[in-house]
């Protein structure tokens, strides 16, 4: 009787022991996608698994994947914004999520209003490609400004700054998130900033232009640079 | 009687077992320092706060993996992980031949990195929490002015492939915390608050980053290279880069008892 009692308890601590380690031991069955080096360094040679070509260290592109293509379908690529799930706060009180932007082509950028410098040329960029879209093609355009100070920047007060720039239209959409959601835009969109003290940040000045499918489609970067690239990428677009 | 000694102590054993399953966390103790960039170059207060005493382990991580298979290689999404994501691993769940248990995981995103933080109800450290309490040798809180503590840190920049050593092989610093230095760089939530990548000089608004050298010219303490170092790699770092000898670790607020609800 003592011995089963001891097997029991040994048999029980290997258990324990045991439960921390996972179940690791099933093999995953590859997805039956083809991935190829973009500069087909190794004119038609394929992988069935993701990495970097071995010749020009590129990453490998899939290929033969007609779905990634059709953007106006339900499914989200991988490389789209719409797989970001918080939700953000809008200067009309609404609460929405990325993906209720799908369908249009955006153009989003970052700002904060208590900015003294850069936001007001950037947002002054923002309209100046607004006024290079021709009207009957708004429609399918999103102007989206995004706060880097969700403390300050309520609904509220992305109201009073939209309508102070003449930018209150149905084609522009401010808003707000939250310290860790803002963080976490920024780094997809690559746009670094910096709190430097209360109501006051350094930040990158880059305008990015998404197909409607929320795929990075092009960056502009800089103040007050030509934005004939990007209006013609718009363009394109829409 | 001697049966519930024998479950006390069955219990106890898996208690510890269970305890061993969460990474220990050791409390810090909140001050004030003058970081290398700070806030107008002037003081930053940190409060209190609970870090790992080790880096996420490849062990940790491949039981993350598997409990948000999302975050399996052949899973994670281009949007949150470049195509280097855990390139050593021989699968989906299966570590590289070369790679220990017990060594930190590399090769992750900050997503992934941020992602798993948050899975622990725990995130990653800002920078000023890193460097705070990165400044500490085994005996000092602030250790930064010491010839040998430099120079340890710049001994390890010159080591091949420390992120292959297991953790805890590094020294235990004033705060029971290891590894800071000597085995693998780490993510913090806000890497992308250093503007001195070559991006910044030309379109962030900044006018001290006009100058090529305005990083070390705008540097607190310029004889604090080690540290400078970091923030240059940080400086450099997109969210979806993975890199090879870039793990991370995960840092927990104190919530004080008058501020539960």
């Amino acid at each position: 009787m003592k011995s089963f009692k001891n097997i029991l308890l040994l048999f029980l601590f290997v258990l324990i022991h045991v439960s921390c380690n996972n179940s690791s031991s099933k093999k995953a069955i590859d997805d039956l996608v083809i991935y190829q080096c973009p500069m087909k360094c190794e004119v038609d040679k394929t992988y069935n698994h993701t990495g970097s070509c071995p010749i020009c260290k590129m990453d490998l592109k899939s290929i033969a994947k007609p779905s990634d293509k059709i953007v106006d379908s339900d499914e989200i690529s991988d490389e789209s914004i719409f797989n970001l799930t918080t939700t953000w706060n809008t200067e009309e009180k609404e609460t929405i999520v990325l993906e209720d932007l799908k369908g249009k082509t955006l153009v989003i950028v970052m700002i904060y209003t208590t900015c003294k410098a850069a936001c007001p040329r950037l947002v002054a960029d923002m309209r100046n490609i607004e006024a290079k879209i021709p009207k009957d093609k708004l429609n399918n355009l999103q102007f989206v400004l995004v706060s880097i100070d969700p403390d300050t920047d309520t609904s509220k007060r992305l109201k009073a700054f939209a309508i102070e720039n003449e930018m209150d239209g149905e084609q522009w959409t401010f808003l707000q998130g939250t310290e860790a959601s803002v963080r976490e835009f920024a780094n997809v969109l690559a746009v670094k900033y910096k709190e430097i003290s209360p109501m006051d940040f350094s930040h990158s000045n880059i305008i990015s232009v998404f197909n409607s499918g929320g795929e990075l489609m092009h960056q502009q970067e800089g103040l007050g640079v030509d934005n004939k690239e990007t209006v013609s990428k718009i363009l394109e677009l829409i | 009687m001697k049966s519930i000694l024998r479950l006390t102590i069955c219990l106890l054993f898996f208690w510890i077992t269970n305890a061993n399953c969460q990474s220990k966390m050791a409390t810090i103790k909140g001050g004030s320092y003058i970081p290398l960039y700070g806030r107008d170059s002037l003081q930053v207060t940190i409060a209190d706060f609970q870090m790992d005493v080790f880096p996420v382990t490849n062990k940790e991580y491949l039981k993350f993996v598997n409990d948000y298979p999302k975050w399996k290689r052949s899973q994670v999404k281009k949007l949150f992980a470049e195509g280097n994501y855990l390139i050593d691993w021989k699968s989906d769940i299966e570590l590289g031949d070369s790679q220990s248990l017990q060594a930190p995981i590399t090769n992750v995103s900050w997503f992934a990195a941020n992602d798993y933080c948050k899975c622990q109800n725990k995130r990653l450290a800002t920078i000023d929490e890193w460097e705070y309490v990165a400044m500490a040798n085994k005996e000092l809180p602030d250790a930064r002015k010491l010839e040998n503590y430099n120079a340890y840190i710049l001994s390890w920049y010159e080591k091949p492939k420390t992120f292959n050593n297991d953790i805890g092989s590094t020294f235990k610093n004033y705060w029971n915390v290891y590894d800071l230095h000597g085995l693998v760089w780490e993510w913090t939530s806000d890497f992308n608050s250093v503007l001195i990548s070559g991006e910044s000089r030309k379109d962030v608004d900044n006018d001290s980053n006009l100058f090529c050298g305005s990083a070390a010219i705008g540097a607190t303490d310029l004889m604090n290279y080690a540290a400078f170092m970091r923030y240059a790699i940080r400086g450099s770092l997109k969210a979806k880069y993975t890199m090879r000898n870039l793990g991370f670790r995960c840092v927990k607020d104190i919530i004080k008892k008058n501020e539960e609800f």
